[in-house]
């Protein structure tokens, strides 16, 4: 993308019709470090990359629980991640509080989704530059939400988001059809895989990569570093082969039910509806 | 000697001027709900009282209403004030359905949204004066409970309110059994309603008994039960104890 006189403002249109501080805005989510989910009909499981700046620090906590029933991965501005997993956290809580039942994630992705719009029709604000990976439990099941900047949402079987997640959605793309059916740690593997190839060639250890698991009588929470390095070990993903990461191509990200559907070409504008 | 008057904030609703913006005694009330669980969901039985004091002043007061798809409202106390909870309830289940989801508020959350109305008007020194009670069926799990003007909130498999918890919660508690049959729960619900009207003076002989199930409400035409005024001790009342007046 390369700079234009249409985009110093996120409330100037360009002749084309785009909005270009949106776009930037998920340039931005594009930067950050992977992030992946999957799920099945019972279970989604949210995994991420997690790289630290040097040996002397920590990781960044990119992964949050919401409630019990919901958790979120993000990939982008980390800061806005945190910010909006504490609005989720209160929207969660307050629900709670009045109606003593969990909040549906299909509710709180719509209201997550109407917050970031906001920042794209104020002149004084600017988007949120952090896309979220929601995975959660309502009436109807497990689902699995991708919310980006631009406001949009979409439901996702499987989806990937930041630096390399396009080696994961191909991975993702060749095995989905299968996760609805199934069981919780066939689920984890699969999201370890996909972790993986976002590394290329890198070895998979636990101490790179954070998940987290929620579903149908299992409350979110992140896997601790001995359980994941154990399943890594068990699955033998660390020796095991899959051929090279595919070239970016212009794909879509896989969705399964869904009435919109995203696609990320280079040419076209990354939120047609 | 005044030192350090407290002095209400002019919004309060305490003091002399603000009794006009505050609810201080009810005015048309309506007496006992009776509710319980049985083997399909939830009955519940209400006379259609409203009395004006001592009065009993209108007879077609419908104290039980559908709320959604799968609760049951039933009311005691101040009329208008039960008509003021049907609007709010009116709007949250516009706004639940307005989602066009999958999900939709099931009878727990409703009982649970009236106990923080109740108790919030509590603190404003402003209650809402009624004693609720909500019933109703979602995903096969039957739900019965109870909210007062003061916020006290509880489940449980049969509930009343007012005279009900004096005369009707005891025979409740000797005769109520899981998965009762719509008929055997329904000649448990008169048996508590004849002696509610037998000893409530408010209670009038005229009711209707509300039925919800996974499949949704339905309401009884009103009725009456049949009385016997003819024992002996209602003959000459004043036999064991003879009173002063």
């Amino acid at each position: 993308m390369f700079r234009n006189q249409y985009d110093t403002d996120v409330t100037t249109w360009s002749p084309a019709g785009r909005l270009f501080q949106v776009e930037y805005a998920m340039e931005a989510v594009k930067q950050g470090s992977a992030a992946i989910g999957l799920r099945s009909k019972t279970h989604i499981v949210l995994g991420c990359v997690n790289k630290a700046n040097s040996e002397l620090s920590s990781h960044q906590k990119k992964i949050f629980k919401v409630d019990d029933h919901i958790g979120v991965a993000i990939a982008g501005l980390t800061a806005d991640g945190r910010v909006l997993s504490r609005y989720m956290r209160n929207e969660c809580i307050n629900y709670s509080f009045t109606y003593e039942s969990p909040l549906p994630v299909g509710r709180l992705v719509v209201q997550l989704a109407d917050k970031a719009q906001v920042c794209t029709q104020r002149s004084w604000k600017r988007p949120y530059g952090v896309g979220l990976l929601v995975a959660g439990l309502d009436e109807s099941g497990a689902h699995l939400y991708y919310n980006c900047p631009s406001g949009n949402y979409f439901e996702y079987q499987a989806f990937a988001i930041g630096s390399r997640s396009q080696a994961a959605k191909t991975y993702l793309e060749r095995r989905f059809e299968n996760f609805a059916d199934s069981s919780r740690d066939d689920l984890v593997k699969d999201a370890l895989m996909a972790i993986r190839e976002t590394l290329q060639g890198e070895t998979l250890k636990s101490s790179i990569c954070t998940v987290a698991v929620v579903g149908v009588g299992e409350s979110f929470h992140i896997l601790d570093q001995e359980t994941v390095q154990q399943m890594i070990n068990a699955f033998d993903i660390v020796g095991e082969q899959e051929g090279p990461a595919a070239e970016p191509d212009a794909a879509a990200g896989q969705e399964a039910a869904v009435d919109q559907g995203g696609s990320t070409g280079e040419g076209a504008a990354p939120m047609d509806i | 000697m005044n030192f350090m008057a407290s002095k209400q904030p002019e919004n309060s609703l305490l003091g002399p001027e603000a009794d006009s913006q505050r609810t201080l005694y009810p005015y048309v009330t309506g007496t006992s709900v009776v509710a319980l669980k049985y083997k399909d969901g939830i009955l519940m039985a209400a006379d259609m009282g409203g009395s004006y004091g001592s009065t009993l002043r209108y007879k077609s007061v419908e104290r039980m209403k559908p709320i959604g798809k799968h609760s049951l409202l039933g009311a005691s106390g101040e009329i208008s004030d039960f008509q003021e909870i049907l609007h709010y309830l009116d709007e949250l289940i516009l706004y639940d359905n307005m989602w066009d989801d999958g999900n939709s508020l099931g009878p727990k959350e409703v009982h649970n949204y009236l106990t923080r109305v109740m108790y919030n008007r509590r603190n404003k020194f402003n209650p809402l004066w009624n004693s609720l009670v909500l019933g109703g069926v979602k995903n096969g799990q039957k739900y019965l409970g109870t909210v007062s003007m003061i916020g006290v909130n509880f489940e449980d498999n049969h509930v009343a309110t007012g005279f009900g918890n004096h005369l009707a919660r005891p025979i409740l508690r000797q005769e109520w059994h899981e998965n009762l049959s719509f008929e055997d729960g329904v000649r448990l619900l008169e048996k508590c309603m004849r002696v509610l009207l037998y000893r409530d003076r408010s209670a009038i002989n005229k009711l209707q008994i509300a039925k919800i199930t996974e499949e949704g409400m339905t309401i009884s035409q009103p009725y009456s039960l049949k009385t016997y005024w003819e024992f002996s001790a209602f003959a000459n009342p004043a036999q064991g104890a003879v009173g002063s007046w």
